[in-house]
């Protein structure tokens, strides 16, 4: 039986493990090829690993094991030249591009008027100016081709404003811009634009020290199990976190032909976070 | 197997239409269905209404699909009698796990022009109904513990501001604050609610002589031709409709595992409507 998004070519940034990675994958369970980047290198604002070599190889193993194709490159979204060239090498292996995740992001944390003008900067330059890349790369092809399905992976708090993680949430609103901006020009051409915005989900990005450390100022040396309650209780359904592939599945519902008269949509994927804390 | 299945979903309006359309997808998803429809024409209706023969077509295709369908002609604005209706369904099905408030009329005037009547029988069937069939599904919904999944069907006029429809705006509007308050109060049972916002949809409700003139006054004797730019030009995507299987995939993944998470959203099928409206 044809997969959701059979015979499709997706291009995937912050591939290399965490949502990224479930993107691939779920993806791939749905017939698609896939084209899968990261920086697979440290950035200096952020205090949790990113993800490396050797994690984007297993993401792709993964592919691989649902027999898709799927071709790597490690590639900073920072960098437009490498992303467009990443770009074309993948597509012109793989005979196409359809879908484009722009995923990869980056978190870090400062009450607003301390955060460093390094730290706001590479926030900006990988959470929006990123972003903005990889469609900038993506556009000519899908233009080209006369279809294409873009989604923008956000946040809740590119629509709500968290203390705490300023610069964040200004990348985050901005991508939600930039993402209604796209989305008009491109209607013409019948490719769609549209972001997901989840609550905290479960991956590295959220689970290290520094995340249970600001949740629980009150405990020495907080781990996962020390945020469940605190993070519950931020949401309206009784659930701390959504998993990676709770994501996935509304990247693949946006990506698909299933939602082909969809454009301009943020949808959170939030359990309820964004209604509690906006209307409630 | 099926992306919903075993479920059984308790639908409102499915005699054609879109409510047709949401009982054959989510039946071909696994799904079992309750389905009621008024068939019948409210006198303050400008387009002919379903029909009981409507709903046994509905009948015949989701049998088709080798699931089961339990159909019952009920009112939405008489709560005990959708109330008979729903328990019946559930009563046979076994359990109630999905509701989609899919019920509407519409009409068109200027707000200086809406009668009495067709105000309140616009907020009847599409506010007063959608709260009716959401509060007679709770208990059923709440009964075995497991969450459910609540889809109202508005409409892009729940999010925007279209002229000559104040009374159909105002009922799309009020259901979106439904919607919310049932997100927030029924959250910690599992339940998500969320809404679908629709633009034009390629049904018998839109479909019709009585709405052609009214999307294209200065053409004589309009028609689907006539209509397609029209609707199109509030759009960004070039399409002049969308069709009732849109709304329903939208549907299938909100009622499904992969929306499990999803609530208090208002998600908008619209051909990007949102964009400019």
């Amino acid at each position: 039986m044809a997969g959701r998004v059979e015979g499709k070519v997706a291009f995937v940034t912050g591939a290399g493990r965490g949502q990224g990675r479930s993107h691939a994958v779920r993806l791939a369970e749905e017939g698609a090829d896939i084209i899968a980047v990261d920086i697979c290198a440290p950035v200096e604002s952020v205090t949790y690993g990113m993800a490396t070599e050797a994690d984007l190889s297993e993401t792709a193993s993964l592919v691989e094991a649902l027999d898709h194709r799927v071709v790597t490159a490690v590639a900073d979204v920072r960098d437009f030249d490498r992303v467009r060239s990443v770009m074309e090498e993948g597509r012109a292996e793989l005979g196409g591009l359809d879908i484009v995740v722009a995923n990869a992001g980056i978190a870090s944390y400062a009450a607003g008027h301390e955060i460093t003008e390094a730290a706001w900067d590479e926030m900006i330059n990988i959470d929006l100016k990123g972003v903005w890349h990889t469609i900038k790369a993506a556009v000519p092809h899908l233009l080209e081709q006369g279809s294409g399905s873009i989604v923008i992976c956000a946040s809740a708090a590119g629509v709500i404003g968290p203390p705490g993680l300023a610069h964040y949430v200004a990348a985050k609103h901005g991508a939600i811009g930039l993402m209604r901006s796209f989305a008009n020009e491109l209607s013409p051409s019948m490719i769609r634009v549209n972001a997901v915005c989840p609550t905290q989900v479960d991956s590295p990005m959220i689970m290290n020290d520094e995340i249970y450390r600001m949740f629980r100022p009150d405990l020495e040396s907080p781990g996962r199990d020390d945020i469940v309650d605190v993070s519950t209780n931020m949401n309206l359904i009784p659930v701390p976190w959504v998993e990676p592939r709770d994501v996935s599945n509304a990247v693949l519902f946006l990506a698909s032909d299933e939602a082909r008269y969809i454009t301009g949509t943020a949808l959170p994927v939030d359990a309820g976070i964004v209604t509690k804390v906006v209307l409630g | 197997m099926g992306r919903l299945e075993n479920k059984v979903a308790f639908i409102t309006g499915a005699a054609r239409g879109q409510g047709r359309s949401h009982a054959v997808r989510l039946a071909q998803e696994g799904a079992d269905i309750i389905a009621v429809d008024i068939c019948q024409q409210i006198a303050s209706v400008p387009y002919p209404m379903s029909t009981e023969a409507d709903l046994t077509e509905t009948v015949r295709l989701v049998e088709e699909e080798d699931r089961r369908i339990v159909a019952r002609k009920a009112d939405v604005r008489d709560a005990d009698g959708l109330r008979t209706a729903l328990d019946a369904g559930v009563a046979e099905l076994g359990r109630l796990d999905i509701v989609v408030a899919n019920a509407g009329i519409s009409g068109f005037a200027a707000a200086t022009d809406i009668t009495s009547q067709a105000w309140d029988d616009v907020i009847a069937v599409n506010q007063t109904g959608v709260w009716n069939t959401c509060q007679v599904a709770l208990g059923h919904l709440t009964a075995h513990g497991d969450g459910g999944s609540i889809i109202i069907t508005s409409s892009a006029a729940g999010l925007h501001a279209f002229a000559n429809l104040a009374h159909y705006a105002s009922s799309k509007h009020g259901v979106v604050g439904l919607m919310r308050v049932l997100a927030v109060e029924l959250g910690p049972q599992k339940i998500r609610v969320n809404s679908i916002h629709p633009t034009q949809v390629n049904t018998p409700m839109l479909m019709n002589d009585e709405i052609y003139p009214l999307f294209c006054p200065d053409v004589e004797n309009p028609g689907p031709d006539d209509l397609a730019p029209v609707s199109q030009s509030m759009h960004t995507l070039p399409v002049p409709w969308v069709e009732p299987v849109d709304i329903s995939n939208a549907i299938v993944f909100l009622a499904s595992e992969e929306g499990r998470y999803i609530t208090g959203v208002p998600l908008a099928v619209d051909a990007g409507a949102d964009l400019i409206a």
